[in-house]
């Protein structure tokens, strides 16, 4: 369980974080979700006690995150696979870690056959690939074995294989009953990991919902319905305060502004058969852009569009 | 968390990478060469004193700087001083942890460097009663421990305060080499507050009266009391700006 409550964070006159108050459910995946520059990474800093809020708190458990005795037991971290000193082996590197927090040694040669780096456990990190650093970070914040894991961006910069090997740990991880918070700025990588989203723009919270709540809103949602008694529906829907337009190729029905849900329910009561009920959305990143367009933190001004030569014609 | 384990850790990290090993031989090594030069170019028949053959100390405590300094500015280059402080959020106990460590490591080279420079100059210079017999001698020799353990109290915090490699090693190099022997240039009062300078200080402690200072206020053991002080005030401070800076 992670809470933030007024969480704010000024750097000079900049505010990064500004008044952000959500919470992490235990025992799920929570998607943290912002464009780039709307804070992500210093709210978790903050979560970490690395950076100091201007005001506000973060609790980790109920606790401050200084509070917490051998922290890493408790929650595990990755906020960047940079950090590892160049010509330290992976080895050493989680062997100092572990003793920090009383962690036992064999639990780094687990951690590091866990994320499939034991053959290379004695070679300087500085020569890993970005995919090996970033299973070394995961390794990291395994070690001490926490109930709550933060990944700060972990796919960023991965080829597909790498890619979808993170998303199966972490989803392996959820299925272990632990709490993963995990930041991203792409909302199509979190709709097939996240259940729960923590939405920021500028450093303030945009929405806190679950994933499938947050799509739905996003996007301007049509549903597309097949019955052969298309008036008899497209009546009941129309007392519904349903708008239904007519598909003309197929005869389908286009309903704006409704769930499949109510469109169910509607059909049942009518007595109407539907041979299809199916959701068509717009593309999660434009109900994505839609929704943070005036929180975008770097925005390009459009260049202007050639003008098309005419002279001559 | 026990002070056992963060030592433990901060062992591995300081010996899981090369350059303190090469930082804390040649800090043993220099000194050792430089008392071989100097014994092999005095006179045959004229005994050298301890205090001359220990002159090299200065060679090791700039390595044994420089150790102890990159042993907390590379952390801060790499960032494992936020992993660091992430494991540890008091933040202080893994610094203390980590000075006590590389204070220590210090004081064995300092150790090793002083009995080493004493035992070449001995062989090679039979004519020359060298030994630990007088309380000046022993202060030459196994005083230089202690000062290389200060040094590095001063070197870790000045890497706490600075961060950066480059500034920190500039700062602990000039300083001792060239400010400090250059205050006495001030007119009227420089010589005065040139013993009131840190490293003169504990040169002062290990050469007593053949030191640079002409007029000495403190008594060796007061100077090296002074050395320790200022270098425990200046990690006091390293500590409080560490806690309250963002990681
Ligand atoms: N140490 C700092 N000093 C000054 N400004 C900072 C600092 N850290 C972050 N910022 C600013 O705060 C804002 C939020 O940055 P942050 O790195 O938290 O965003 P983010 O959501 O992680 O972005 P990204 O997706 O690009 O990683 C940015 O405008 C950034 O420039
Ligand atoms: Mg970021």
């Amino acid at each position: 369980m992670i809470e933030a409550r007024g969480l704010t964070r000024r750097y000079g006159n900049k505010v990064a974080v500004d008044d952000l108050s959500f919470s992490v459910r235990p025992g799920r995946v929570t998607g943290f979700l912002g464009p780039n520059g709307a804070g992500k990474s210093t709210t978790m800093r903050m979560i970490l006690g690395l950076d100091r809020p201007t005001s506000g708190t973060v609790r980790v458990n109920g606790q401050a995150y200084h509070e917490l005795d051998q922290p890493l037991r408790r929650i595990g971290a990755l906020l960047d696979a940079k950090w590892v000193h160049p010509n330290r082996s992976a080895r050493a590197h989680l062997r100092w870690l572990a003793r920090t927090n009383r962690l036992p040694d064999r639990r780094v040669d687990e951690v590091l056959e866990a994320v499939g780096l034991a053959a290379v456990a004695n070679r300087p990190a500085g020569g890993f690939s970005l995919g090996m650093s970033q299973r070394l970070g995961i390794a990291t914040a395994l070690l001490g074995d926490p109930e709550i894991l933060m990944f700060d961006e972990p796919v960023n910069g991965l080829d597909p294989e790498g890619i979808r090997w993170i998303r199966g740990f972490m989803r392996d991880l959820a299925a272990q009953g632990r709490t993963v918070f995990v930041s991203s700025h792409l909302l199509s990588e979190m709709a097939q990991t996240a259940e729960d989203l923590v939405v920021i723009g500028r450093g303030k919270l945009i929405s806190q919902c679950t994933t499938a709540e947050f799509i739905d809103n996003a996007s301007e949602s049509l549903v597309r319905v097949r019955t052969p008694q298309a008036e008899e529906l497209r009546a009941a829907l129309a007392r519904a305060d349903a708008e239904v337009r007519v598909e003309v190729e197929t005869g389908a029905l286009l309903v704006s502004g409704v769930t499949t849900q109510l469109v169910g329910e509607v059909a049942a009561a009518g007595g109407v058969v539907l041979h299809e009920l199916a959701v068509e959305r717009a593309s999660l990143e434009q109900a994505f852009m839609r929704l943070t367009d005036d929180a975008v933190e770097y925005q390009t001004t459009a260049l202007p569009a050639p003008e098309l030569v005419t002279a001559g014609r | 968390m026990s002070a056992v384990n963060l030592i433990s850790a901060e062992s591995i990290k300081l010996f899981s990478t090369r350059s303190p090993w090469w930082c804390n031989l040649l800090a043993m090594v220099l000194p050792v060469g430089f008392a071989t030069a100097a014994v092999l170019s005095w006179p045959t028949d004229v005994p050298i004193s301890v205090t001359e053959v220990q002159m090299g100390y200065q060679f090791g405590m700039m390595l044994v700087l420089v150790m102890a300094a990159l042993a907390v500015t590379t952390e801060y280059r790499f960032g494992t001083m936020r992993t660091t402080f992430q494991a540890v959020p008091g933040r202080s106990s893994a610094l203390l942890a980590k000075t006590a460590l590389v204070a220590g490591v210090a004081g064995l080279v300092g150790l090793v460097a002083a009995l080493g420079s004493l035992g070449v100059a001995s062989v090679l210079h039979p004519v020359s009663d060298l030994g630990l017999g007088t309380a000046d001698e022993l202060r030459a020799v196994l005083g230089v421990a202690p000062v290389f353990v200060f040094s590095a109290v001063i070197a870790v915090a000045v890497g706490l305060l600075v961060r950066q490699s480059a500034g920190a090693l500039a700062l602990l190099l000039v300083w001792p080499m060239l400010v400090e022997p250059l205050v006495s240039v001030i007119p009227t009062v420089g010589e005065h507050i040139q013993q009131w300078m840190p490293f003169v200080a504990a040169d002062h402690f290990l050469r007593g009266e053949r030191s640079m200072i002409a007029d000495p206020v403190l008594s060796p053991a007061m100077a090296l009391a002074y050395f320790a002080a200022v270098s425990v005030g200046l990690l006091a401070v390293a500590l409080v700006v560490a806690r309250r800076r963002d990681a």
